[in-house]
């Protein structure tokens, strides 16, 4: 068997995310080096805050100001920081109790090895250079040697000049996608500008592309079967909207092809016909590119067509 | 209320890569298993309920892929967690008890190898005070680690015995990823080393429910479930005790645990110092037989391992190895959500 098909596969979206009234004066506190809490109907003070009572599941809109120093409550030495974590050299994540608060925030906490953290050590706020009201405008924390200030929290109306409203959540996960053997097969014959499909030892009903089960009994599909190269097309649409990045001149034609000996129909551009001409039955063949991986489009055979017969229960 | 049992259950080997091989792939020989266990054609089954995640793949509605393992064409009674099969497996057995099938499939499945689970799991956590700052799974289980360590309620000897039992345990299961002795190893993120954490396993679990007497006549002795419940945390790390599982004491006592002694204990417990905490919050002795399939530490196929941990419990009650097993599995950074379901066989 040939070894199975491999790329790289990356998933990338900009989340983009709304804040409600307390996390929009959290984060935009944090913009201003101002660290905010809210408290519980109880006086528990929590930081970060939160909308809800997470207890009680009670609206809290009751902001405080708390200190920017603080004691770990719990740690863990990361000798080999990831893509996208707070610092790249080795540090400390910390859970941080801050001085007022009564619960603790999740950070890193830059200092030179693991020796050097415990819980229970004093630490302070490191400001980032450039802060634009998210929770890494906190850059990190660092060993602290005083005291807490020994202050009361006080109440804070949470009003900011020019509140974000908003966060841009960026994220981004690697793959190697692997489509597994069926689809190997697949792709593979493609290279050699074939289409084969597998057929169901069950109900004989041959599926191309294959995903390597039928369906409709639930078992692998494992004989493989080369289908095409002419099939009839199905149905269609006209396309008059561009796609981002799609070079094809509009309207154009998207099909669903059954290609001869399949029982599946698979998709692709019509082309080589005035757009108003495709229909139903027509008889197409693939047409390939140089150098192309699948079928540019499919064009006129200049057979007749098909009876509707033939292909209805492929529609 | 109607009595419902796990007649069936079947697992694929656990491995590091199963590359050569699409989910469906990985999926329909277990789907298999479990009916020819049972004597059942798919188009037998009264309701179907699957849980992977769409992050493990990279893809968007990746489990409907999966579906064609099922027959689903023409369309059948079929749903999707986008959780660990576990919670597959209760939403069945609910519909179960309301009368309306007599039976469920019910199956999920994990395939780690394409992507880094590590990072993929960080897009689980709190997307505004904690996601950007990227902290993988390793990094909040270590926090709670040392928390425990902390607390004197484990140390990091007591944490390799746990992973050295698991993987002994694990070498009479002939699915696992990681037996025997395996070594500690350095520290991944401190207190926690390789030894302590799970591997990175692809892998699928199936299991059958079936009602009242129809249970009785697909197997010979089912795995009655007597009561099964879920209860969740705070997201919040830092609101959290995290040397305490409140949630999992709370779910093990609506389930019915504590009324009378169990003999088996199958905990979801990907890392070492986590069965710390399912010990104490499930109140497990040493009489009891913990993780006796080797646990997560020895294969941990995301979205499966729950799942698994229940099949496990239930086919040591088929094999007239338990009588009463409690049944555990976990979802989301350091044990913050919990299943648990008593299992029961009858007296022989
Ligand atoms: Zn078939």
């Amino acid at each position: 068997m040939p070894e199975v098909l491999k790329a790289p596969l990356v998933v990338e979206f900009p989340f983009t995310r709304s804040l409600g009234p307390v996390q929009s004066a959290f984060l935009t506190g944090l913009r201003e080096q101002t660290v905010l809490g809210v408290k519980t109907s109880e006086g528990k003070i929590l930081v970060p805050p939160v909308e809800y009572d997470p207890v009680t599941a009670e609206e809290i809109r009751d902001l405080v100001q708390v200190d920017a120093t603080g004691t770990v409550t719990t740690w863990a030495w990361n000798p080999e920081p990831r893509r996208g974590q707070p610092l790249d050299t080795a540090f400390a994540w910390v859970l941080v109790k801050l001085d007022g608060a009564d619960t603790a925030l999740l950070h890193a906490l830059d200092a030179p090895g693991p020796d050097a953290v415990h819980s229970g050590m004093r630490v302070r706020v490191r400001w980032a250079a450039e802060r634009t009201g998210a929770i890494t405008d906190i850059a990190c924390f660092e060993p602290y040697e005083g005291d807490a200030s020994g202050t009361e929290p006080a109440a804070h109306d949470g009003q900011f000049d020019d509140a974000v409203s908003g966060i841009v959540a960026r994220a981004r996960l690697d793959y190697t996608y692997s489509p597994g053997r069926a689809q190997t097969a697949y792709i593979n014959a493609l290279a050699d500008r074939k289409a084969v499909g597998e057929r169901c030892p069950n109900c004989s009903k041959v599926y191309v592309p294959p995903r390597g089960a039928c369906p409709t009994c639930g078992v692998a599909t494992a004989e493989r079967v080369e289908v095409g190269p002419a099939g009839t097309v199905t149905t269609f649409c006209i396309v008059n909207v561009k796609a981002k990045n799609l070079d094809i001149e509009l309207p154009y034609v998207y099909g669903h092809i059954a290609l001869d000996g399949a029982d599946l129909a698979l998709h692709g551009r019509i082309a080589g016909i005035p757009y108003d001409q495709v229909r139903m039955g027509l008889r197409v063949e693939p047409v390939w590119t140089e150098g192309g991986r699948y079928p540019d489009h499919y064009r006129p055979t200049g057979e007749p067509d098909a009876d509707y017969d033939t292909y209805k229960e492929l529609v | 209320m109607r009595e419902v049992a796990i007649v069936a259950f079947a697992q694929s080997d656990h491995v590091r890569t199963s590359d050569e091989q699409s989910e469906v792939e990985m999926v329909m020989p277990v789907l298999h298993q479990v009916l020819e266990q049972t004597g059942l054609k798919t188009s037998d089954i009264g309701f179907t309920c699957s849980g992977s995640s769409d992050y493990l793949a990279g893809r968007a509605f990746s489990f409907t892929m999966t579906l064609d393992g099922v027959g689903a064409w023409p369309p059948i009674s079929e749903s999707h967690v986008e959780m660990d099969g576990a919670w597959a497996m209760y939403e069945a057995w609910v519909k179960l008890l309301t009368g309306e099938v007599d039976t469920a499939l019910v199956y999920s499945y994990g395939k780690s190898s394409p992507g880094s689970v590590r990072d993929v799991l960080t897009r689980q956590l709190d997307p505004y005070y904690v996601a950007p700052l990227w902290p993988d799974a390793v990094a909040l289980a270590a926090l709670q680690a040392q928390a425990l360590i902390d607390a004197g309620e484990t140390d990091e000897p007591a944490l390799a015995g746990i992973a050295a039992r698991s993987r002994e345990s694990a070498s009479t299961n002939s699915h696992a990823q990681l037996t025997g002795s395996v070594p500690q190893g350095d520290y991944l993120v401190q207190p926690l080393r390789k030894g302590d954490c799970p591997p990175v396993s692809d892998g699928a679990v199936a299991v059958i429910l079936a009602a009242g007497d129809k249970a009785r006549e697909l197997c010979e002795r089912p795995a009655w479930i007597r009561g099964m419940d879920h209860r969740i945390e705070a997201h919040s790390l830092g609101v959290r005790d995290l040397t305490d599982s409140p949630s999992t004491r709370l779910a093990a006592e609506r389930a019915g645990v504590f009324e009378r002694p169990v003999d088996t204990a199958e905990l979801h417990a990907p890392f070492t110092s986590q069965e710390v905490v399912l010990r104490k919050a499930l109140g497990l002795g040493d009489d009891v037989t913990l993780n006796p399939s080797g646990g997560a530490l020895a294969a941990n196929p995301v979205m499966a391992a729950g799942l698994l941990r229940i099949g496990e419990a239930a086919a040591r009650i088929h094999r007239g190895e338990s009588d009463r097993a409690v049944a555990h599995a976990t979802s989301g950074p350091c044990l913050q959500q919990n299943l648990v379901a008593v299992l029961e066989g009858e007296a022989r």
